[in-house]
């Protein structure tokens, strides 16, 4: 899977569960917190379509490394070769 | 034998959100309620009317929906429901207040939704105090009530230190005291925080169609995510093997599961469990609440707010009545007063009077209708004070006791807001055995629906994370 399908899978999941949120215009290095009203609970809810769409397993200590979409892309990537 | 990956117990708020989260992520879930129909101590019931040959659906807790938004707010309690259950706005079909008051005698503050108005009435009618209430609200505003370690730190103590003027102290706390104190007199800071944002900064509004309105789009919901859900299902033990919980004995059957998530009390859930070796209290604040029909509605120029907290005496009691019920102070509710107040059809108004458990529960069937009439004399007597120049005509009453309570809800003592024993991260001596709900400390509508998301994220989803 290319780190543009990665990174649509997280953009898919985000539009989801925030679907008031603009996602087309991201800065893909910056925090995604800081851009979007995204809370602990939010990232709970990425983690957990992850593993429901995916069966992709993101165990606790790993959340920090979803927080921006580039860290996503490193941070997946692996996970879903 | 069943085997799942979660047992809630109790279809009220937050075991409805609870079972939502759960099956949402394709847990194997089941909500076992006692009642025959959902909501707790947010429910709702029936009378037939013998005047008009029809029958009367009336809500049982809700006066308002706390903690009001307006579309597309972010950030806020309300919207991480809404995000959590994934729920629209417009669905809860919210209809804001027009304002409420909290009368004292001599002094009247006003609020709303919009936390100016209050800022200005404390303005007008405490000016020496502004600074100090600026303060406060400063320090509400920056104070994280999330953070679940935080111990108990007296509400009264707190605000004594900023604010000199006691009247003003008082009239602060009267609402937030009544709508969410299992504490006499006094509240913890976190839960006066919650409260103090839910209320004066946020505000009240009501679902067009009352309570079911919420417990309908959570049962469908529920359906939509594939949970079970048992009405008529007493859970008579929570089973322990080994210090833990592992499933709960439900009308003589068995069930299993490694996460049980009790929301009938924390009192309440440690009697069913065997090898628990706590005691939390059982609250003592229960309630008494009338409800009166007229044949016409409340013109706005005799009572134009939506509610209206009053007390008649010096000092403020929030605690037991000393002699069945206590009629020096009143919640009323004015619920034709929310937006967009149409006048036509008949007016409603409920009050709420605290009252004294033990006394109620002394009292033969004959000595008990007595005094509820006594309870509707006297409520409908003030009721009446608050509406001058209104000539429409009673057309019906219904009040309900604390033995009312107990009796759907078996809430120990017809207690409303809980044990005063709070279990803020919801966790019991019990391993795998949780609290969430009202013992669980949010308090509330909208306080239980996140007390069971937060405990099944936190409790249900999250554990496998850990391993």
């Amino acid at each position: 899977m290319t780190a543009a399908n990665v990174r649509q899978i997280v953009l898919d999941i985000i539009s989801d569960i925030a679907p008031d949120e603009d996602v087309t215009s991201l800065d893909d290095s910056k925090s995604l917190r800081e851009q979007l009203d995204l809370d602990s609970m939010d990232f709970l809810d990425i983690v957990m379509e992850l593993r429901k769409r995916h069966k992709v397993e993101v165990p606790q200590e790993d959340y920090p490394k979803l927080a921006t979409l580039d860290s996503c892309v490193a941070y997946l990537s692996p996970k879903f070769a | 034998m069943s085997q799942y990956d979660a047992i809630v117990i109790g279809a009220g708020m937050s075991g409805l959100a609870a079972g939502i989260r759960l099956a949402m992520f394709d847990k194997k879930v089941v909500i076992l309620e006692k009642h025959s129909i959902p909501g707790g101590l947010n429910s709702y019931y029936q009378r037939r009317n013998f005047d008009k040959g029809g029958i009367r659906q009336f809500d049982v807790g809700l006066h308002a929906l706390t903690n009001f938004i307006k579309k597309g707010e972010k950030g806020k309690p309300f919207s991480k429901l809404l995000k959590q259950l994934r729920l629209s706005y417009d669905d809860f079909k919210l209809c804001p207040q027009t304002h409420s008051k909290i009368s004292f005698p001599g002094v009247e503050l006003k609020f709303s939704n919009d936390f100016e108005l209050l800022q200005n009435e404390v303005h007008e009618k405490f000016s020496s105090q502004v600074d100090a209430f600026n303060e406060l609200v400063e320090k509400v505003r920056s104070f994280n009530e999330l953070d679940l370690s935080i111990g108990y730190q007296s509400s009264r103590d707190v605000l004594k230190t900023l604010i000199a003027d006691e009247l003003l102290v008082e009239m602060l706390l009267c609402p937030l005291l009544i709508y969410g104190s299992a504490w006499e007199d006094d509240m913890d800071f976190a839960q006066f925080v919650i409260m103090f944002k839910s209320l004066y900064f946020e505000g009240f509004s009501r679902p067009e169609g009352g309570v079911r309105t919420i417990i309908s789009l959570l049962m469908k919901k529920l359906d939509e995510v594939g949970a079970e859900v048992r009405f008529k299902a007493a859970v008579t033990e929570i089973i322990t093997k080994d210090g833990k919980a592992i499933g709960v004995n439900v009308n003589g059957e068995e069930l299993y599961a490694p996460v049980v998530l009790s929301s009938i009390g924390y009192p309440e859930t440690v009697r069913l469990t065997k090898e628990i070796n706590i005691d939390p209290q059982v609250g003592k604040m229960t309630f008494l609440e009338s409800i009166f029909i007229f044949d016409k509605k409340i013109p706005l120029q005799s009572q134009d707010s939506t509610i209206v907290f009053y007390n008649n005496a010096p000092e403020y009691a929030y605690r037991p009545a000393t002699n069945y019920f206590d009629s020096t102070s009143a919640v009323v509710c004015f619920p034709d007063n929310y937006e967009p107040q149409n006048r036509e059809g008949e007016g409603t108004v409920r009050i709420t009077f605290m009252a004294n458990y033990h006394q109620w529960r002394e009292l033969d069937r004959a000595a008990y209708d007595a005094k509820k009439d006594e309870v509707g004399d006297c409520a409908l007597k003030l009721v009446k004070s608050m509406m001058p120049g209104f000539d429409g005509n009673l057309l019906f009453k219904d009040i309900f006791s604390p033995m009312t309570i107990e009796r759907y809800t078996w809430h120990l003592n017809g207690t409303v807001y809980g044990s005063t024993d709070k279990t803020r991260d919801g966790r019991t001596p019990v391993p795998g055995l949780f609290i969430i709900g009202t013992d669980q400390g949010f308090l509330g509508i909208v306080g239980s629906i996140l007390s069971g998301i937060s405990m099944a994220n936190l409790h249900g989803l999250m554990r496998e994370g850990d391993s």
